[in-house]
This record gives C-alpha cells, structure tokens and sequence, in this order.
C-alpha cells in the first residue's frame, strides 16, 4: 500500500469513528423522548395542544434539514405542507379511511413536488432562493384556491372520516389517539433524520453548506446531494400535513398560507437550526407562546409574534439555544471525567 | 377597443406599482438589504391619506405630499434606530426581520383603524370616465399615470444627471471603494431610504383607489414589490419602471381575460423569470 492510500484510509477510518460516535444516543435525549411520551400522563386534558406542538415539531424538523444541514433558505415550505394535507384528506375522503395509507400517499405527493422543485433552488444565491421558494409556495395556495372543484376552495375539504389506526384505536373527541399517531410518527421520522445526518451523505451536505467550491472540488455532487435531501425535506414536510389533515379532519387554505411558511422559520430561529432538537424544542416553546398570547388578545396575537422575531433577530439569533449550550457545557466542566 | 383600456389600466397599475417599489429596488442595491417590510410603509401612506381626508377633510391632493413626508420621516427614524444593525447580517436574518416588521404593522393597523377596507371620496375632476379616441380612459388613470410618469422622469434623471445620483450609482456599484473615495455611503443610504419609504407612502396614497387599502395590504403586494425588483435589477431605474409595467399589464389584463387563473399567472411568471435570469431581466452583464 503506497503513503497516500495509507494516510486516506486512516482518514477514512477517522470518520467513520467519528461518525459512529456522533450517532450513539445522549441520555438527554432519551429523556426527552420519556418526558415527551410522559406528557401524555401527565397533562391529559392539553392532548390536543401536545398534538399540534409534535405536528408543528416535524414540520420544523423538515425545514431543519435542508435550512440547518444543507444551507438552503425557504419562505415557502408550507408549499409541501399543504401538499401533504390535502393529499391525505383527499385519500380519506375519496379512497380509504386508513391514516397510514394517507400518511404514504402524503409523504410521496410532497416528496415528488419536492424533486420537481429541487432544480429552481439549486440555482442562484439566498435571495433568489427566497423569492423563488416564496413564490413556489404562493403558486400552490393559488392553484389550491383554483382548482375547488378538488380542494373545495374556500370551504376547504370537509367530512373527512378516519378510519382506526392499525385497526383497533380509533380517533376520539381528546386526542389520545391523535397525539400517540403524531408523537409516533414525529419519533420513526426523527430517528431515520438522525441517522440521515449523521451518515456520510449527511456529512456531504454539511460540507456543501460550509463551503460549497470546496465540497464540488472534492467530488460531492452538489446538486445531486441537494435534490435528494430537498425532497427528503419536502417528504417530511408532507408528512406533517397528512398529520395534520387527519388529527384535525380538516384541510383548508390555511395550510398552504404565507404565515405557516414564516411561523416554521421562527420556531427553527427559536431552537436553533442544525442540531435536529431545535425543531422540536422551538415548536414547543413557540406553540405555548402562541397559546399564552392568543389567552389575552387573540385577535392581535401576531403582533406579539412579529415583536418576537424582530428582538430575536436584533438580540443574536443564537440566544435560546446558545444559551443552553453554554449551560450544558459548564455542567460538563463541573465532571471532568466523563467527557464524551 | 377593450384591450386598449386594459392596456391603459395595466398601465396605470404598474406606474403605482413602480412608485412603490422603486424605494426597495435602490435600498436591495445599495445595501443589498432585503426589506420585506417596504410594504408597510406604503400601507401607512395609504392610512394617512385616509385619515386625513376623512377625519379632518383635508382635500386629496394635499393628502399626497403629506403622506409622503409622514412615510419618509418615518422611514428616517426606523433606518437610525433598527434597519442599521440589520446591514452586516445575513440574508435569512434581514428577511426574519423584516417579516417580523410586517407582522407587527398588520397586527397594529389592524388594531387602531380596523380590518376593513378603506374608500375615499375623490374630488369631481377625477371620477368618471371619457372617451378618448373611441378609447375609454379612467381620468383618475390618467392622473395616476401623469402624476407617476413625471415622478419616474424626475427619478431618473435624479439618477443619471446630478451629484447625488452620480454618487448613489457609484456606492450601488461598489461601496467599498465609494467609500474609499469619500464618498459619505451611510448618510447617502439614510437619505435613500427615507424617500424610498416617502415614495412608496406616497404609492400608498394613490394606489387605495387602484389596489385597495386593509391592514393586510403589506403581506398581500410584498410579492409583487419583490418581483418589480428581482425582474427589473438593482441597477438603474429604467430596469424597475419597465418590469412594473410589464407586471402591471400582466396582471390587469391576466385578471379580465381569464379570471380564474387569478394571481396564478404573475406567480409564474416570477418563478420562471427568476430561474432563467437570477439577476434580473433587465440587469447589465458583468464583465
């Protein structure tokens, strides 16, 4: 073996040891996971809000991995949302009545939109990106508003019945079922997007984030990688819809409107992007702040929400999660011995 | 003769449409700062038109430079106390920003003059219409397009023919050596953006009667102030005027050909537009 080989393989069994060392679990976050399942014990009358903060945590999940891991910025990801949504409110009225069935078809309708889109945001620099994703997202809330005779427009998509999942737990008037499906989903989801990122192709897409010139000299197929975790994204995204769709058995405009796009970046700008908590610690603090604003002034709630994310921005986007970071690293100080 | 008056429509349309966003368009150049709140400076221009005329019967005319003037001091005091620390952000945290600044003039409008929309009376000489030719004009068409068209030869040769314009093209083009070359690039962006935000308060006010006026007024056109700017460059003020135009006569005659695509056509548009010029239509190739 000539030095070059040598020193490659050595090279290469780093990473892999580093790869494999990042994937191991933190006993925090088993924690959160037991608080998350928890929760539902201990608070049974907030089903509901629980369903909608785990919802909410895969949509920002979704944007986290392109936004967080692979640099692309999106004002319109309620686009695949949306597209989820009324997928598996179309399944569910038209064909059949099983949520995972809908769930599927969800996450493939938004997954396929999201490769057909992928090619307009390869293109161009953060602010092209923007308005393209922007107007993507716009086009699909106009073409959703066009075609009623299948969104049923304003009115929205109504009636739909789910059917039990797995065949024995039926949706009921708590959210009992609602919030065990979502948290479920949201966990199978989490765990793949886990693994995702901290596998080789995920550590390609941070080196393109980083510094794409290099990344394409060092042979990453820029814009094949981006493709792919784009309709990854958008699948998840679709996901979050059809969640939505079938807890809430209700899909209206809403979902495809401007603000869902806005709301998912505050509850990422919130967390954090780029460690894959952020999503769900975001959408959490974020869904509470919505609920305790909407308490006293529920008309006026987004002037609250606008303030927030104008102070967020002025103050250091890294202020929540830079701060538990820090807290974290002094509790690590505090045992010298168990450094990971 | 229908599509002559569409023409005309579209026409007068897209002039607001310029005046609006011509502000934005050297603010994105000059600071390459993305301000998505533009359009809440335009909806308070519309507001103090309102207020004016139908609180203190103040007459329309004059409501126009006051509008202005109240926009562009505004514009001022939130460019010296919040816009300045935005400029060495980056792009995601400028657009967070200035959503967050929509958000909250929504909200507050909202809040202080209710979620309705809002009718003006204008004065006799420009209701109605005439026939010009076997063409049917709107006279307040014609004032709107006299009015702006003069705004945007005034703004053009502001541009092109004195100092400021020489040295406002100059820190467009790049600022680190305007700046070299002494060329006061803070003072000159203060300036730029108090009229910007002056002119499309000043947008605000002659478009109630054309776009319409309700608190949502600053989500609902911050899409097509992005396209005037993103299809028109950054560059001169002909590249916007002729994208506005072009935007305002497709949507107009999109809206009365075929009315159920809706605003489906435009949006489009800018998404092709985008993807096959990313710098705009009407941008200079650089050497």
């Amino acid at each position: 073996m000539s030095a070059p080989d040598l020193a490659a393989s050595g090279l290469a069994g780093h990473v892999r040891a580093s790869l494999m060392l990042s994937r191991r679990w933190h006993t925090a976050e088993a924690l959160f996971w037991v608080g998350a399942i928890a929760a539902a014990f201990l608070f049974p009358r907030q089903l509901l809000l629980m369903n909608e903060i785990a919802i909410l945590a895969l949509f920002a999940l979704s944007l986290d991995l392109i936004l967080g891991y692979a640099g692309i910025v999106s004002l319109g990801h309620a686009a695949f949302l949306g597209m989820g949504a009324y997928s598996a409110g179309l399944v569910a009225l038209h064909i059949a009545s099983d949520p995972l069935l809908g769930l599927f078809v969800g996450m493939a309708a938004s997954g396929l939109l999201g490769l057909v889109t992928s090619p307009l945001v390869l293109k161009g620099n953060d602010l092209t990106r923007l308005m393209v994703t922007l107007g993507v997202g716009l086009l699909m809330l106009e073409l959703a508003n066009a075609l009623s005779f299948i969104t049923g427009g304003a009115d929205g998509l109504q009636g739909i019945m789910m059917g039990k999942l797995f065949g024995h737990f039926e949706f009921d008037l708590f959210g009992r079922t609602a919030y065990a499906y979502s948290l479920g989903v949201l966990f199978v989801l989490f765990v793949l997007a886990r693994r995702i990122v901290h596998s080789p192709f995920g550590l390609s897409l941070r080196a393109i984030r980083d510094n794409p010139l290099r990344a394409t000299a060092s042979g990453v197929p820029r814009n094949w990688r981006l493709a792919a975790v784009y309709t990854l994204s958008a699948a998840y995204a679709g996901a979050a819809g059809a969640l939505l769709a079938q807890t809430t058995q209700f899909v209206s405009l809403d979902v495809l409107d401007f603000h869902r796009s806005a709301d998912v970046m505050l509850v990422l700008i919130i967390g954090g992007a780029g460690y894959l908590y952020g999503g769900l610690i975001g959408s959490i603090a974020f869904k509470f702040l919505q609920d305790f604003i909407s308490g006293f002034t529920p008309q006026y709630w987004q002037f609250w929400i606008g303030l927030f994310l104008v102070l967020f921005v002025l103050g250091g986007r890294e202020m929540i999660h830079g701060g538990i970071k820090a807290v974290l690293a002094r509790l690590r100080a505090l045992k010298p011995g168990k450094r990971p | 003769m229908a599509l002559l008056t569409i023409l005309i429509d579209g026409v007068a349309y897209g002039m607001v449409l310029f005046v609006l966003a011509c502000g934005l368009s050297v603010t994105l150049g000059l600071m390459n700062f993305v301000n998505l709140a533009h359009g809440a400076f335009a909806m308070a221009g519309g507001y103090v038109a309102v207020v004016l005329m139908q609180r203190f019967g103040i007459p329309f005319l004059w409501t126009l430079p006051a509008a202005f003037l109240a926009t562009a001091s505004a514009g001022w005091l939130l460019e010296r106390s919040v816009y300045r620390p935005m400029y060495a952000k980056s792009h995601l945290d400028q657009v967070m920003f200035s959503i967050g600044l929509v958000f909250m003039s929504v909200a507050a409008m909202k809040y202080v003059m209710g979620s309705q929309q809002q009718i003006i009376q204008l004065p006799g000489w420009l209701l109605g219409r005439f026939e010009f030719v076997g063409v049917s004009v709107g006279r307040y068409r014609l004032f709107v397009i006299m009015v702006c068209g003069a705004l945007a030869l005034g703004l053009s040769w502001i541009f092109a023919r004195t100092l400021f314009g020489s040295r406002l093209r100059a820190a467009v083009d790049d600022a680190r050596v305007a700046r070299g070359l002494g060329i006061p690039v803070n003072a000159l962006f203060a300036a730029t953006f108090a009229a910007g935000s002056g002119l499309a308060g000043l947008g605000g006010a002659l478009g109630i009667e054309l776009l319409g006026l309700d608190p949502t007024f600053p989500l609902k056109f911050m899409i097509y102030f992005l396209i005037v700017v993103t299809v028109g460059g950054t560059s001169t003020i002909s590249g916007p005027f002729f994208a506005a135009m072009l935007l305002g006569v497709a949507d107009v005659a999109g809206k009365y050909l075929i009315p159920q695509a809706g605003s489906f056509i435009i949006y489009a548009l800018m998404v092709v537009l985008l993807v096959l010029r990313p710098d705009g239509l009407f941008a200079r190739t650089k050497a």
